[in-house]
């Protein structure tokens, strides 16, 4: 009974305190607002319209159909002509374009004995097929970009003939589950959410007992008869309502802006977070007793953050991390997380079908919250 | 509170606090009796708040032994937090909470609930003159309102043993007189007190004090017998060139200590001269003088005469 009062009196304490600090209060809003607007319409993995310069060395009808072919695709939009690749290479170099598009002069002649057209070709040697019909010249720096153009290698030419496109025996046929049209916001919104967490919640916690300590009040605090569970419980209430009112504003926005779906199972994704919220204010917890200074504390957040959003499969696919990375990550709840909420959210998956990733969690948070309250000493020495 | 409370609210012996090399607290042997003030009066630095904080089971003791209305200390410390009341030396309350809330908070943490949470909030605020602050920022007010908050939260749960580290070294000297009258109100109503201070005039509140510098304690006792058991005479001296005198005069045989006070130069003449107005008066170095007169010690002298220079 005592320990239940005391709690809420912690609680209740924290609360009052946030709610005065008009900054932190505005901060929980406007974090995942900006966020979810600003990664949502920023992160876009489609790529389209890649300014390109072209050269054309040809300048016949047939190049400029080329060109237009290549243009239709939209990956690409012709931004610069030039008459010389060395135009087109500085261009690139000062980053006007990302690539170059070069056309040689004897392009009919290209055209007509590649392969790629299929037409019966007139004898000619080994050689002479295998030319190319145009060249790309590509900034590789950016692999997507890169990627991107890549994928236009094997355009089929046979269009340009009034041809019926080669499509009569595809090798594969590709099917896309849950994102057919392969919209990236399905895939960036709920893990946003994991990676804003990771954020407000570490940084609120992490500061929560350093707070105290910096104020001065820490020295009457432990002159009380409160013990150290009921204080880290009583510092963690408050903000799992505020880690679910901003899961709430991302996921909303999320439907309402891009359409982003929000599974099935309400319920399971309502659990699932509270357990990924409480796993990261209990690891707040224990950097806040490590911590000396706010300042120490927010550096260890980001220390985390950093991590959270690179190697989570926030950013880059899991799986193509390398096998150190891999396990560096699968420390961090914010993998865990984001694996759940994609497979609640696009998947239909429930906690079962999750459960490692549900297990793991709890663990984390109750490994957490005992390590924060043995490390946390009502002494001075 | 349980009544059968033992005779002698803390005793420590042979205490003993090293932060490292150095020794903060060095051989500290205490007896505090029931039902009084007691001072820990020393310079910053002496050890004092150390001491305080062993007493209370924040700091364990690196030898020696502790117990506090009958805990021993640090093992029991968690029993004795409901026991005592304790005022840290800077303002330790929520500066963004109300008067209100701060107390409604610690009363909480103190185990009150209910009614009787309520009824203990309106006696305090009441009885601290805090009842129209209430709704105050505890950050938003005076050094004399926080210390009366300070010291309100402290005594919510009715503790025994009070323990005030500074208590009024952030109050203008009108506040800090309330402030010790409140303190005989508590003594009256049974409550013992440990308080630190380095203030001369607070000291001689005090039932009993001990002098602390370097970690030792250097004199335990009442003002009054530390005043009588001081080894040494007062001679107040008056004139032209005080500060050419007091420069002769230090050093000299049976000279303590000579400091300046306004017009006056304040000599402390060991006690084995028999007669120090007629010894001062012998003196060539005095020869200016227009008046030297024997006058009643005061604290101050007790605190030279038994710290720094002034100890043989």
């Amino acid at each position: 009974m005592r320990m239940l009062s005391r709690i809420a009196a912690i609680f209740f304490k924290e609360l009052a305190q946030l709610r005065r600090d008009r900054m932190t209060f505005g901060m929980v809003i406007m974090i995942p607002l900006i966020q979810l607007i600003l990664f949502g319409y920023a992160i876009n993995t489609n790529i389209r319209d890649i300014p390109v310069a072209v050269v054309d060395q040809d300048r016949t009808a047939i190049s400029r159909i080329l060109i237009q072919m290549v243009e239709a695709t939209r990956v690409v939009e012709v931004t610069e002509r030039f008459s010389t690749v060395e135009e087109a290479e500085a261009a690139i170099k000062s980053a006007r374009v990302r690539a170059a598009f070069i056309l040689p002069d004897d392009l009919a002649q290209r055209i007509v004995r590649s392969p790629a057209t299929g037409f019966e070709t007139p004898p000619s040697t080994d050689e002479q097929t295998s030319r190319p019909v145009a060249q790309w010249i590509v900034d590789g720096s950016d692999t997507m970009i890169a990627g991107a153009i890549k994928s236009l290698r094997n355009m089929p030419l046979t269009e340009m003939f009034r041809k019926a496109p080669n499509r009569s025996t595809p090798t594969f046929e590709v099917a896309l589950f849950f994102n057919p049209e392969q919209r990236t916001a399905v895939n960036i919104v709920p893990g946003l959410v994991g990676i804003i967490l990771t954020m407000t919640m570490i940084m609120f916690t992490s500061a929560a007992i350093v707070r105290e300590r910096e104020r001065g009040n820490m020295e009457m605090l432990i002159n009380t008869p409160v013990k150290p569970m009921e204080l880290m419980i009583g510092k963690i209430i408050p903000y799992i309502f505020i880690g679910l009112l901003q899961t709430a504003i991302i996921l909303g926005l999320g439907y309402l802006l891009f359409n982003v779906p929000l599974g099935e199972r309400p319920v399971d994704l309502l659990v699932g977070t509270l357990l990924f919220i409480a796993a990261s204010l209990s690891l707040g917890l224990v950097l806040s007793t490590i911590a000396q200074t706010q300042l120490q504390a927010t550096q260890m957040t980001v220390f985390l953050l950093v991590p959270s959003i690179l190697l989570s499969g926030f950013m880059f696919p899991y799986e193509g991390m390398p096998l150190i990375a891999q396990y560096i990550a699968e420390v961090l709840p914010a993998t865990h997380f984001m694996r759940m909420i994609r497979g609640f959210v696009l998947r239909d998956a429930g906690l079962l079908d999750m459960q490692q990733d549900v297990l793991w969690m709890c663990g984390f948070f109750l490994l957490g919250l005992a390590i924060a309250a043995f490390r946390f000493k009502k002494r001075l020495d | 509170m349980s009544t059968a409370l033992p005779e002698f609210v803390v005793r420590a012996e042979g205490l003993v606090k090293k932060f490292k090399d150095f020794r903060a607290v060095d051989g500290l042997d205490l007896t505090i009796e029931r039902g009084m003030i007691y001072g820990f009066l020393g310079p910053n630095g002496s050890g004092k708040t150390t001491a305080m904080r062993m007493l209370t089971g924040l700091l364990t003791p690196t030898e020696g032994t502790v117990e506090v209305l009958g805990l021993s200390v640090p093992r029991d410390a968690e029993t004795l937090k409901y026991k005592i009341g304790y005022m840290t030396q800077t303002f330790s309350l929520y500066g963004d909470l109300t008067v209100r809330e701060n107390l409604r908070f610690m009363a909480t943490i103190y185990g009150l609930t209910g009614k009787r949470r309520k009824q203990r909030i309106g006696e305090v605020l009441e009885r601290y003159e805090l009842t129209d602050l209430q709704d105050r920022f505890a950050g938003k007010m005076s050094g004399g309102q926080r210390q009366r908050l300070a010291l309100a939260t402290a005594v919510l749960h009715e503790p025994p043993l009070l323990f005030l580290d500074e208590p009024t070294s952030a109050v203008d000297p009108e506040s800090r007189r309330h402030f010790w009258e409140q303190l005989f109100d508590l003594v009256e109503g049974g409550t013992s007190i440990v308080v630190t201070t380095h203030f001369m005039d607070e000291a001689e509140r005090c039932h009993r004090i001990a002098i602390m510098e370097s970690g030792q304690k250097r004199a335990d006792g009442s003002p009054k017998e530390l005043m009588a058991a001081m080894g040494a005479n007062v001679v107040e001296i008056e004139g032209p060139n005080l500060r050419d005198i007091r420069r002769k005069l230090l050093g000299a045989e049976g000279i303590v200590a000579a400091a300046q006070l306004g017009a006056r130069l304040r000599v402390l003449v060991t006690d084995d001269i028999p007669d120090p107005e007629s010894y001062l008066k012998a003196k060539p170095e005095t020869a200016g003088a227009s008046l030297i007169e024997r006058v009643r010690p005061n604290l101050e002298d007790v605190f030279v005469t038994s710290t720094g220079e002034g100890r043989q």
